[in-house]
């Protein structure tokens, strides 16, 4: 930019001398002695097709033919759509087993849309003008005068509502406009029920029988041997209307170990000669606590890799939970199965805030 | 005017809207709007491209999906499945996947086009931070366009969690255990949002609305606002020879840029389709429906919530405990509530933040080259080197399984490596830039190598350097010298306070931190200093037209 047109008045940014308010205000750049003169635009460079006849025939030839593969495209989706069996499989190289028409279907329909894209963009390039335009940018603030104008009919229209002279209907309104919202925001209430003690419930009772997940059969003690784990759930929650949030809350791991491995007194009297129970719901974010590893007796959280040590009461012994996995206390009943001596004795899952009142 | 039958019905057409519309006085300016062309502006391109195909799958996934977790057994022609117990939710995603033609392509597409929305809002956020165009008049725009991204990432969360399948109910008791760590409300949020117990039937139906109806309404009028401020402003362009602050090069809307920008979403809409064609993605019917008791190894969310469910892995367990009988859950709040919003907070303050420390009120419409501004470029690879290594931690399980290294190793390497490799990360960077500036420098005070060696009549060897053209060179001198502030005198001359110093000098501290290592552009002064030296390249008399090119002080 020139320094003549400094002085224009277009609205260009080229006035900003010119105008004290628009002047560059940059501080700690002090500007170097001289700076160097942008030396415009370089010299444009035709393109083949710009200058031999014969290129820009091959090149519009290049473009029919790329818009005509996306109507092949296109044509592929829909006889596939009506003439291939939509459930009959297909080997693919690279890709595996697939359904024959989803593929097909894909592969005509990308086609379709694609190469209308190439085609477009490649009649851009080569055909359409390629030599760059200036566009000049303008000002975004505002005239003075119409700053004035905008702050004047601000006022004018104020001053006609009579707004500041009368405060009655100024605190009136204010309060109306301020409270009118509240209505929907307390209608957000019903959104669900008052948590209440539910987190720290579960379906478990003393004498509750402990069934496999998800065969719901009642287990004996002798089926449980050393290095197995059975997914247990509390007998009847097949049979209840709340089946998944009753599982999500009383969903249990029960183990054998040698009673000698057992290093915890507690864990051992709530246990059944060596059969310990524990909620599988983690006490961090409340992942299933699907893995256990059969010769450390570790349990993991394969969600987040919370690990707990099932010889040592269960306690976090790596990752990012806190607390222990709840035990339950059980027992057997008169035929001989597992059942729960009492319910948990603390809340299972993740931690809520009220988890510590009683 | 052409004679022609259909020339005559389109004039009439246009005629006939213009003296209802006016529209004629818009278009004879909005299609010659002059567009700059760079790669790097194609990244926001393919986001709002992303958008119009994830708006128009969408809708056709709609017609079929059934948003309800009433119970139902399954009785489509997916063998495996057939009689199991699930949700309504989820038997209409099987039955959109096999009982639908063309349905399981549709919600392939759906899903890939939603990873490629977020990465390319993603990357098109890198490019607008690296080079600088968040600066006046773009502020609000750059506010804007970051909570598109913050809602992009909502949108997909809510929207892979819609079918009810064991890993998005998985994904679905992540963001519970979240919710229940808020600081003394938890349980009620939680027992509000999913309408009493965990899972309940409330949520789908919620999560339904809010994916089909109110965050893409939010989604696409912000869309619009930020698409028209970016014609109000005028897009950005890359410093070269011609281009100036008070000019836009490119080319027209009509015809090229309608053919090359309209081509390109043909391109993203055609790769999205081909992606969905040959690459499987969430193949629910493989996870079964969900269940609260069994769980996949090696469950992941959706790649952008992975640095969220890092932060959740590393956090360790001691930050959890009780106050006064309250139970207070910060290793989850640290992760999932507290590190987003700081993350947010920074994000939405950092183009202030740059004005305020480098007291700049001009407007910039030509881009830094990253280089040219190694403090920002810095504290950019810092943020992602933190975003990169908290991903990893997402996928620790993973890295774990793959690459046969113990999990425990790996999580307690990156509890540290999260703290300590970003900083380094800024000043390698810092440093490469700088070095990358004096590259610079040395091009135009010393020409290019030619590897032309000659021998001088008395013995000695040396290079011949080729002095760059006019147009390379102003490449590469153009940008501005930023200086640091100098530190405010704290008192006046009677020894009192002056008010406002306090901010003045955190201030100036800042503008040290910014600005204490730089290397400046090459003046014109320097550049005759060094012809005139002249030691080791031939002074040619093209230097001296080079000079007079380019030496014409302009201010």
């Amino acid at each position: 930019m020139s320094q003549t047109q400094h002085g224009s008045t277009d609205g260009t940014l080229a006035q900003r001398p010119g105008l004290p308010e628009h002047a560059p205000q940059i501080e700690g750049t002090t500007a170097a002695p001289t700076l160097f003169e942008n030396p415009g635009l370089p010299p444009h460079v035709h393109r083949l097709a710009d200058t031999d006849p014969k290129a820009a025939k091959r090149a519009e030839r290049q473009v029919a033919a790329l818009f005509t593969l996306s109507i092949l495209g296109t044509l592929v989706f829909l006889v596939s759509y009506f003439a291939v069996d939509p459930q009959t499989p297909v080997y693919i190289p690279l890709i595996g087993r697939t359904l024959l028409q989803n593929f097909l279907l894909g592969l005509g329909m990308g086609c379709g849309i694609f190469f209308i894209g190439i085609g477009a963009v490649h009649w851009a390039k080569t055909l359409m003008p390629d030599e760059e335009v200036v566009e000049e940018r303008h000002y975004l603030r505002s005239t003075a005068a119409d700053r004035d104008g905008a702050v004047q009919a601000l006022q004018q229209g104020g001053e006609e509502s009579g707004i500041g002279r009368r405060p009655l209907i100024k605190a009136t309104a204010a309060g109306a406009l301020g409270l009118f919202g509240l209505p929907f925001i307390v209608a957000l209430r019903d959104l669900g029920p008052l948590p209440g003690d539910r987190l720290s419930r579960t379906m478990w009772k003393a004498g509750m029988r402990l069934v496999s997940d998800p065969e719901y059969g009642p287990i004996r003690a002798e089926d449980v041997t050393i290095g197995s784990v059975f997914h247990v759930m509390p007998e009847g929650i097949d049979k209840v209307h709340d089946k998944l949030e009753q599982k999500a809350k009383a969903a249990v791991l029960l183990m054998r170990l040698d009673p000698a491995d057992i290093k915890s007194t507690k864990q051992k009297a709530w246990g059944y000669q060596g059969i310990v129970a524990y909620s599988k719901i983690c006490t961090h974010v409340g992942c299933p606590v699907g893995l256990y590893e059969q010769q450390t007796h570790h349990l993991l959280c394969p969600c987040h890799q919370s690990t707990f040590d099932v010889t040592e009461d269960c306690k976090v012994i790596f990752g990012p939970a806190h607390r222990p996995l709840p035990q339950l206390p059980i027992t057997v009943d008169t035929e001989g199965y597992l059942v729960a001596s009492s319910p948990f004795h603390e809340a299972v899952g993740p931690s809520f805030p009220e988890r510590g009142h009683r | 005017m052409s004679t022609s039958l259909g020339g005559r019905v389109v004039g009439g057409t246009a005629s006939y809207i213009d003296e209802r519309t006016g529209a004629a006085k818009a278009m004879r300016y909005g299609l010659r709007k002059v567009f700059p062309d760079h790669w790097s502006f194609m990244l926001g391109e393919i986001a709002m491209y992303s958008l119009v195909i994830l708006l128009l799958t969408g809708t056709f996934l709609t017609f079929w999906f059934v948003p309800s977790a009433a119970e139902t057994v399954y009785t489509g022609s997916y063998g495996p499945l057939r009689g199991v117990e699930m949700s309504e939710a989820y038997r209409s995603t099987l039955d959109i996947s096999y009982e639908i033609r063309g349905g399981l392509l549709l919600r392939q597409i759906h899903h890939w086009s939603a990873l490629l929305f977020v990465a390319s809002i993603a990357v098109h956020m890198f490019r607008v931070f690296f080079t600088g165009a968040f600066r006046k008049p773009r502020e609000i725009n750059w506010v804007i366009g970051l909570t598109l991204a913050l809602l992009a990432l909502i949108e997909g969360f809510a929207g892979y969690s819609l079918p009810d399948d064991l890993l998005s109910g998985t994904g679905l008791s992540f963001a519970r255990g979240m919710i229940l760590s808020i600081p003394i409300v938890g349980s009620y949020v939680s027992s509000f949002v999913f309408g009493g117990d965990y899972p309940g039937e409330a949520l789908i139906p919620r999560l339904f609305i809010a994916h089909v109806l109110l965050i893409p309404a939010l989604l696409v009028g912000l869309f619009v606002v930020h698409i028209m401020l970016v014609a109000l402003h005028k897009h950005t362009q890359y410093p070269g020879p011609g281009r100036t602050e008070q000019n836009v090069v490119g080319y027209p809307l009509m015809p090229v840029y309608t053919a090359k920008a309209g081509g390109f979403f043909f391109i993203v809409f055609g790769v999205t389709v081909f992606l969905s064609t040959f690459a499987m993605i969430n193949p629910i019917w493989a996870y079964g429906p969900y269940d609260p008791s069994p769980v996949t190894a090696g469950s992941q969310p959706d790649w952008y919530m992975g640095w969220l469910e890092g932060a959740i892995r590393l956090l360790p367990g001691w930050l959890e405990f009780q106050v006064f009988g309250w139970t207070f859950s910060f290793n989850i709040a640290i992760g999932g509530l507290v590190l987003p919003g700081l993350v947010t907070v920074a994000a939405f303050m950092y183009p202030f933040l740059e004005a305020w420390v480098t007291g700049d009120k001009r407007e910039h419409h030509l881009l830094d080259r990253p280089r040219n501004a190694p403090t920002r470029t810095g504290l950019g690879a810092m943020a992602i080197a933190f975003y990169v290594l908290l991903w990893s931690g997402g996928g620790n399980d993973l890295i774990a399984t793959h690459f046969r290294t113990s999990i425990n190793d790996i999580t307690n390497f990156l509890r540290i490596a999260v703290i300590v490799i970003p900083p380094i990360v800024y000043v390698v960077t810092k440093r490469i830039c700088l070095g990358l500036q004096r590259r610079d420098r040395d091009l135009v005070l010393h020409g290019m190598e030619s590897g032309r060696i000659v021998r001088l009549p008395h013995g000695e060897f040396i290079e011949v350097h080729e002095p760059l053209s006019p147009q390379d060179a102003w490449q590469l001198v153009q940008h501005d010298a930023h200086r640091p502030l100098p530190l405010p005198e704290g008192a006046d001359g009677n020894g009192v306070r002056r008010p406002g110093t306090r901010a003045q000098r955190i201030r100036a501290k800042l503008s040290h931190f910014w600005f204490e290592d730089r290397v400046e552009p090459v003046s014109p002064a320097e550049l005759a200093a060094a012809h005139a030296h002249g030691d080791h390249h031939a002074v040619t008399e093209e230097h001296t037209e080079m000079q007079k090119q380019l030496q014409t002080g302009r201010h």
